[in-house]
């Protein structure tokens, strides 16, 4: 169950003078199980490359392996591939529109051409997943506050179960705790169900913390693929492309400089925390 | 996809025509459109292409860019051709089975469909070059006289560049909602027409509620900043016409003329 990115390119407009490269040279693979932070500018390509992922947009050059099929070929069931590859994207607000939330959710299971009666099964258990309180099934998608909304949009796609899960900036707009409880959910999704995730964030802290593997787009292209650990390990590159590190790591920085015999590749507040205690005690 | 749409977009470029008052474009389109419609023979539309061709080179716009624009034309285009060919009566030339095909009738399917043609070409070009704002700030001006019978020309255009304003980000929102609901296995284009109308709904909804939203924002955000319609309005930048202005206008003047002069034979006369 791997996505395999080789040597992609996408260009938008081709053949006009408006031409501009959202991809270029990607190649990558995404193992069964991974949790995958995708980061990078505004406009980097990050929005580009996931739509990639589930076939809304193919390559113009290189290919796309899913499973170890080309999802470009003529005959790929690609309906298929959009149940295995779940996508949510931004805004919730692009694909609520059912009466109720209970409704909503159940599109998704109906169009794989379930029956009614386990599309509404599939429904519930997917309702149940992201935490949403019962008494808001039954609501208009259109009244919940915006964490909910962003909770009913997950199930929307949970509910057809798929194995990879996409998540296009699934924190923005949120308040802190809005931000934390969509996160937890999503590595609750990746521990308990084992469901393969990409979270796309510009929020290095978001990132830090729960995902093994960090990719990061710059100019289209690229750049680092690696552990949080690596990754942040280039600080001022990272700057000059716009992005930061995780600020617990800067504050490690300043306390190496202020001469404490701390290391400074830690990405997370509890690692800080244990550093910290084992360097002052 | 649905971004390839050009017809009424602006594209950028530093070219006479872009720098032209909208008010002249506007006139000068229009001009253009009656030329269309009095050329008679050859020479008509020899000197109408010969106008066209000229503001083509002008105005520095990839014609290919414009050509894709009318892909969206092409069926009502075609229709035209059929419906002109096949129902004009006079001498018939070819038939078959109920259908004949007519000198005559052969004759105006082609006028029509030069017509056509010349007549989006160069309507397309005046929405190319110029910005909505910009043109939809000539229309005022040049409706302007209307105010005098209580005619609300200010508003107008003003609901008309706001209208115009908004179709770029529908059209990105509309891409946006169908991917979302793409991706969540919805299917726009097969089935039969029931089918793919049902299948609407879930990309109309939240287009509309999103519409009415940015409706509402945009109304909250004129009234903050004090906009209370035309009166007592002034312009940032007030329309002037320039020296080359005139000399379009004298260009445009004197095709319509050269049309009228060679034109207004009858066809066969050439």
């Amino acid at each position: 169950m791997s996505i395999i990115f080789n040597h992609v390119y996408h260009s938008y407009d081709a053949d006009t003078q408006l031409k501009t490269d959202a991809l270029s040279d990607i190649s990558f693979k995404i193992e069964d199980g991974e949790f995958v932070g995708l980061i990078g500018h505004t406009g980097s390509g990050k929005s580009t490359l996931v739509q990639h992922m589930n076939g809304l947009m193919k390559p113009t050059e290189g290919e796309v392996y899913f499973d170890g099929k080309d999802i470009s070929d003529k005959d790929y069931p690609i309906k298929e591939l959009r149940s295995n590859v779940g996508l949510v994207f931004q805004y919730p607000e692009h694909q609520l529109f059912e009466a109720t939330v209970f409704e909503d959710v159940c599109f998704g299971p109906l169009n794989q051409g379930l029956e009614k009666k386990e599309a509404e099964l599939r429904a519930f258990t997917a309702l149940r997943q992201v935490g949403l309180e019962e008494t808001t099934y039954y609501q208009s998608p259109f009244d919940l506050s915006g964490g909910q909304k962003r909770r009913a949009a997950i199930a929307g796609v949970l509910a057809m179960r798929p194995k990879v899960l996409v998540l296009d900036e699934p924190t923005a707009g949120l308040d802190p705790k809005g931000r934390d409880e969509i996160l937890s959910l999503v590595k609750k999704l990746h521990d308990e169900e084992k469901i393969t995730i990409v979270l796309v964030s510009h929020s290095m802290d978001d990132v830090a913390n729960y995902v093994d593997r960090i990719l990061v787009m710059n100019k289209s292209r690229l750049v680092y693929d690696g552990t949080p650990k690596e990754v942040f390990k280039h600080a001022e590159e990272l700057e000059q492309m716009g992005l930061a590190i995780p600020q617990v790591t800067y504050a490690m920085h300043a306390l190496k400089k202020a001469g404490f015999d701390v290391p400074t590749d830690v990405t997370t507040i509890d690692e800080a925390v244990d550093r910290i205690i084992k360097c002052i005690s | 996809m649905i971004r390839d749409i050009t017809l009424g977009q602006y594209y950028q470029a530093d070219s006479v025509i872009h720098r032209l008052d909208p008010r002249t474009k506007i006139t000068g389109t229009f001009f253009f459109i009656v030329t269309l419609f009095l050329a008679k023979n050859v020479w008509g539309y020899v000197i109408a292409a010969a106008f066209l061709v000229m503001s083509i080179k002008l105005c520095k716009v990839p014609f290919k860019y414009m050509v894709r624009g009318m892909k969206a034309i092409v069926i009502l285009m075609l229709m035209t051709v059929v419906f002109n060919l096949f129902m004009t009566k006079g001498e018939v030339i070819f038939s078959f089975w109920k259908l004949s095909i007519s000198k005559e009738g052969l004759e105006n399917a082609v006028k029509m469909a030069i017509r056509l043609t010349f007549l989006i070409l160069g309507s397309s070009i005046m929405t190319l070059t110029t910005t909505p704002n910009s043109l939809t700030d000539g229309l005022e001006k040049l409706l302007g006289p209307l105010k005098k019978v209580k005619v609300p020309v200010h508003e107008i255009a003003m609901m008309m560049s706001i209208a115009l304003r908004f179709i770029p980000i529908l059209i990105e929102e509309t891409d946006k909602i169908m991917k979302a609901q793409m991706a969540r296995g919805a299917d726009f284009d097969s089935g039969n027409l029931v089918k793919r109308a049902k299948a609407l709904v879930p990309l109309l909804v939240p287009l509309i509620i999103s519409a009415f939203r940015r409706a509402g924002d945009l109304a909250m955000a004129m009234e903050a900043r004090c906009y209370r319609g035309d009166s007592g309005r002034t312009r940032m930048k007030p329309l002037k016409y320039e020296k080359r202005d005139y000399i379009a206008y004298i260009v445009i003047i004197l095709t319509l003329v050269l049309c009228i002069v060679f034109g207004r034979n009858a066809w066969w006369m050439a």
